[in-house]
């Protein structure tokens, strides 16, 4: 029986679980002289179906954890006693060929009759595990919801046992935002360290070349990849600066306006489309600066006698600016209806102009807020993709020159993991140390943001 | 005693004024073009997708006399006829002056190759229609399309062109004899992916995005509103709860990418979950929209004043039942724009899911969780990088699809707000 039938099978037996339950409920509540029920009858019914679903589902998916490295291993022990020793590398090459012949995608060359043997003894284990499973998770429902039905009675304090449940439930759910975290922090932290041990960090961070290709025999020319991040680095802060460069002007000017001079109409018709900007998915800006703005800025280029490749990092980052426009300007928008009407008052009434007040008032009382959103903005650019995986460069040029062709974090890491790859490599292992660099340089930028933000909101509260 | 003549403050003020106040409406001019320019940002933006991608909802089409020849045909064995010759045949009945072989080649190119697929697909359906010669609607080539679209400028030279002065000659008599027309492209919304520009389509990543965004729902949802129910109303003040909330508010900010990271060490090389499955997709957007919902759903339990809660506590309901009876409830609306919003982000991101292989170059239509699948925006991603002319206008065209998905959630959102959201 598959896993996906059983987990509905277990789910159709909590829900007539939760019927009987509710009937044997009722039952007592009729019955003359049995005394009040503490609970209604659904808490009953609800008390039985937590108990006939849940220890059963945790099975299956325990089960389902652990099955599979056993099955592997039972497998794979034929196996490597007739292949004799083997290197880990080698052992995990088989382990995937296996895995290929059960899921029966083709494997490329001829299957190996010890293989083809080994597949077929994880599928029968397989069968039986399933069967073992189905078998123990069905009866621990049937025996749960028996035992549950038996015990219900009157006095039996049922919704405060099912409040009990479902408060866990509730705190297990909140606790998810933290498992993502731990899990981000670990999965990028083991494959970096597995790259640290093969390139030296130092290596890593004050390279000043980049060429990730490496061999895949070692008699292969050009087989030392170097993995200096310099230009990575360089590229990103480059596109990134141009997009600044864009988003700050535009974005705090429109903030400034749309708080401080324009009438309620004009603010409710503007915002929501500025907002459109923010809502545009990325893959269509990264088509707009491919075939729109990147050739455009060539011709214009072009026109003016400059060389400017066609990849340049003026398109990328110009496209970016646009991007993050309505990004700076709603946040801004906010930090500035923030600063208390009284600031504006007190300056109007010395007299001075609407400018002057925004100017020398204004902008100095939001500024660490103003700071916050672009610091948040700076982050969205840097951990920007698409944008740049499509306008941008591949090769790794140290160049502060926007007309030329750059390459970014986000384009090395898309580019090193798209695709077969194979996992040991530090060709694709780099990628995770930049992920890791990623993570860490946005979650810097976020912690900062977040802390000059709610230091700023301190103030005046 | 020398008398200096008293300037006062007013006078002073008043030399400045004028410099002042042309200040002011600079400034002012300066916020206004600010915003003019972003919003001709977005007009150019998809000013240009539009005119880039309306000509492809409509299909260069010829008119064939196929003639289903039983003895091509052997009516026990249809699949494996030669209904590429049908085709060819067809074509050659339209110009019978065409003489050689590389004339003739050139000349049965005018025709997609998946007219065979058609007229397959057709005579199977129908093994009736075997016998005299039909009139045929026929899928025409990529480049007779971008030629019929104007895309292919006549006024190229012809050693630059990819479609040569002949061909132009043979699809302007097509013309003239009403036997070239465009037809409402209906490959585009039937058709998985293809290296063929004419026989490509979005249903194959619209299913696939289908597939990802009922698991990101189905998980994020639940997860995501218990999580919010928990921190707003039973979450003690400390320390655990304060860190709860820096980790979802730094969630929010992480750029996407790092989840495709996570989605591909964690479910890929470590769980073993098929690589390309709209599965595994949904559960890496599922991690990447949670913190929205859960900010979104606070906020909206938020909203509910305490008063509501008081009374219900007031009349003896427990807790829980104060929660799931009255909060949830009026809260809902709110959960479910946040909701909305959330999904419609996840149905336009494209770089986590680089991560997990739903790049892949894949033609069927998935038809379930675990199918290697595409997502909308990959496939744009894929076109894009695409050279074929014709892609050009295709990407364009599944890119306003895209945002007409994306407007139609965002709708459905406002409407939401505006219809149930209640002022207390």
């Amino acid at each position: 029986m598959p896993p996906s039938l059983l987990i509905i099978l277990v789910l159709l037996l909590s829900s007539l679980a939760y019927w009987l339950g509710r009937r044997r409920a009722f039952l007592f509540a009729r019955q003359p002289g049995a005394g009040k029920m503490h609970s209604r009858p659904g808490y009953y019914g609800m008390l039985t179906a937590l108990w006939c679903g849940l220890p059963a589902l945790l099975i299956v998916a325990v089960w389902q954890v652990a099955a599979d490295p056993l099955l592997t291993q039972m497998a794979m022990k034929g196996v490597f006693a007739a292949k004799g020793s083997l290197s880990p590398d080698q052992a995990n090459l088989l382990v995937n060929d296996i895995r290929n012949l059960v899921a029966g995608n083709l494997v490329a060359r001829e299957v190996d009759p010890v293989l083809q043997a080994a597949a077929d003894q994880y599928l029968g284990l397989m069968r039986i595990s399933n069967l073992a499973l189905a078998t123990v998770a069905l009866t621990t429902a049937l025996v749960a919801a028996y035992l549950v039905l038996a015990r219900i009675r009157p006095a039996l304090r049922a919704r405060n046992q099912v409040e009990r449940a479902v408060e866990i439930i509730l705190t297990l759910c909140s606790t998810f935002a933290v498992f993502i975290t731990i899990g981000i922090v670990l999965s990028v932290l083991f494959e970096s360290i597995r790259f640290f041990q093969q390139i030296p960090l130092l290596d890593f961070l004050f390279g000043l070349k980049w060429s990730p290709q490496m061999a895949i025999r070692a008699d292969q020319a050009g087989s030392s990849g170097s993995f200096g991040a310099v230009p990575v680095l360089t590229g990103t802060f480059l596109i990134s600066g141009i997009a600044m460069a864009i988003a700050v002007p535009f974005g705090l000017m429109s903030a400034i306006y749309l708080s401080e001079y324009a009438g309620p109409k004009f603010r409710a018709t503007v915002k929501p489309l500025l907002e459109i900007l923010a809502g545009v998915p990325t893959v269509v800006y990264g088509f707009f600066a491919a075939l729109v703005v990147a050739p455009a800025i060539r011709d214009l280029g072009a026109g003016l006698g400059l060389s400017v490749a066609s990849e340049s990092a003026l398109a990328a980052g110009l496209v970016m600016g646009i991007m993050i426009i309505p990004f700076v300007s709603s946040l801004s928008d906010d930090v500035i209806n923030a600063v208390p009407q009284s600031l504006r008052d007190g300056s109007y009434g010395l007299g001075a102009t609407k400018s002057e007040t925004i100017k020398l008032v204004i902008l100095p009382a939001a500024l660490p807020g103003i700071v916050g959103s672009i610091l948040l903005a700076v982050s969205r650019a840097i951990g920007e993709t698409m944008i740049v995986v499509m306008a941008a460069g591949l090769a790794a040029n140290l160049t502060l020159n926007p007309l030329q062709a750059v390459t970014t974090v986000t384009v090395q890491i898309v580019t090193l993991l798209v695709g077969d790859q194979e996992f040991d490599s530090p060709k694709t292992l780099a990628a995770f140390a930049l992920g890791m660099l990623l993570f860490v340089v946005t979650l810097v930028l976020n912690v900062i943001a977040l802390y000059v933000v709610r230091k700023y909101r301190e103030e005046y509260e | 005693m020398s008398e200096k003549p008293k300037i006062s403050t007013m006078d002073r003020v008043n030399v400045g004024l004028a410099a002042r106040y042309r200040k002011e409406r600079r400034f002012k001019l300066f916020g206004l073009a600010a915003i003019a320019a972003s919003l001709l940002f977005l007009v150019l933006l998809l000013g240009s997708i539009v005119a880039k991608g309306y000509t492809a909802f409509r299909q260069t089409e010829i008119l064939l006399d196929i003639h289903f020849d039983p003895l091509v045909l052997d009516v026990n064995n249809l699949a494996t006829a030669n209904y590429a010759a049908l085709v060819r045949d067809g074509v050659f009945a339209l110009f019978p002056q065409v003489e050689g072989r590389q004339d003739k080649r050139i000349l049965g190119k005018l025709v997609s190759t998946g007219a065979a697929y058609q007229l397959q697909d057709m005579v199977m359906n129908k093994p009736e229609l075997i016998g005299p010669p039909k009139p045929i609607w026929v899928l025409a080539d990529d480049e007779v399309d971008m030629f019929v679209k104007g895309h292919i400028s006549r006024d190229v030279p012809e050693s630059e062109r990819r479609v040569s002065d002949q061909e132009a000659a043979w699809i302007d008599q097509l013309v003239a004899a009403g036997r070239l027309a465009l037809k409402f492209n209906t490959t585009f919304f039937q058709a998985g992916d293809s290296r063929e520009p004419e026989l490509a389509g979005i249903r194959g990543a619209v299913m696939g995005s289908f597939f990802t965004l009922v698991v990101t729902l189905a998980l994020s949802f639940p997860i995501g509103v218990a999580a919010a129910v928990y921190l707003e109303e039973f979450a003690p003040q400390n320390r655990w709860t304060d860190l709860i909330e820096v980790n979802i508010n730094n969630l929010a900010a992480i750029p996407s990418i790092v989840f495709g990271l996570l989605g591909l060490a964690v479910f890929l090389n470590f769980m073993n979950l098929p690589r390309s499955a709209s599965l595994v997709g949904g559960l890496v957007l599922t991690l990447m929209t949670l913190p929205t919902i859960i900010i979104a759903s606070r906020a909206s339990l938020k909203s509910v004043p305490p008063s509501i809660r008081e009374a219900a506590l007031g009349v003896g309901a427990s807790k829980m039942q104060t929660i799931a009876h009255h909060v949830l409830p009026l809260a809902m609306p709110g959960m479910m724009t946040g909701a909305i919003i959330g999904m419609a982000r996840a149905l336009g991101e494209t770089a986590p899911l680089l991560m997990i292989g739903m790049v892949a170059f894949i033609v069927d239509v998935p038809t379930g969780f675990s199918d290697p699948a595409t997502v909308l925006p990959v496939q744009i991603y894929l076109w894009a990088d695409s050279p074929e002319r014709a892609f050009v206008e295709r990407t364009s065209a599944a890119i306003m699809v895209l945002l007409l998905l994306l407007l139609a959630m965002n709708a459905a959102a406002v409407f939401l707000r505006n219809k149930f959201e209640r002022r207390w």
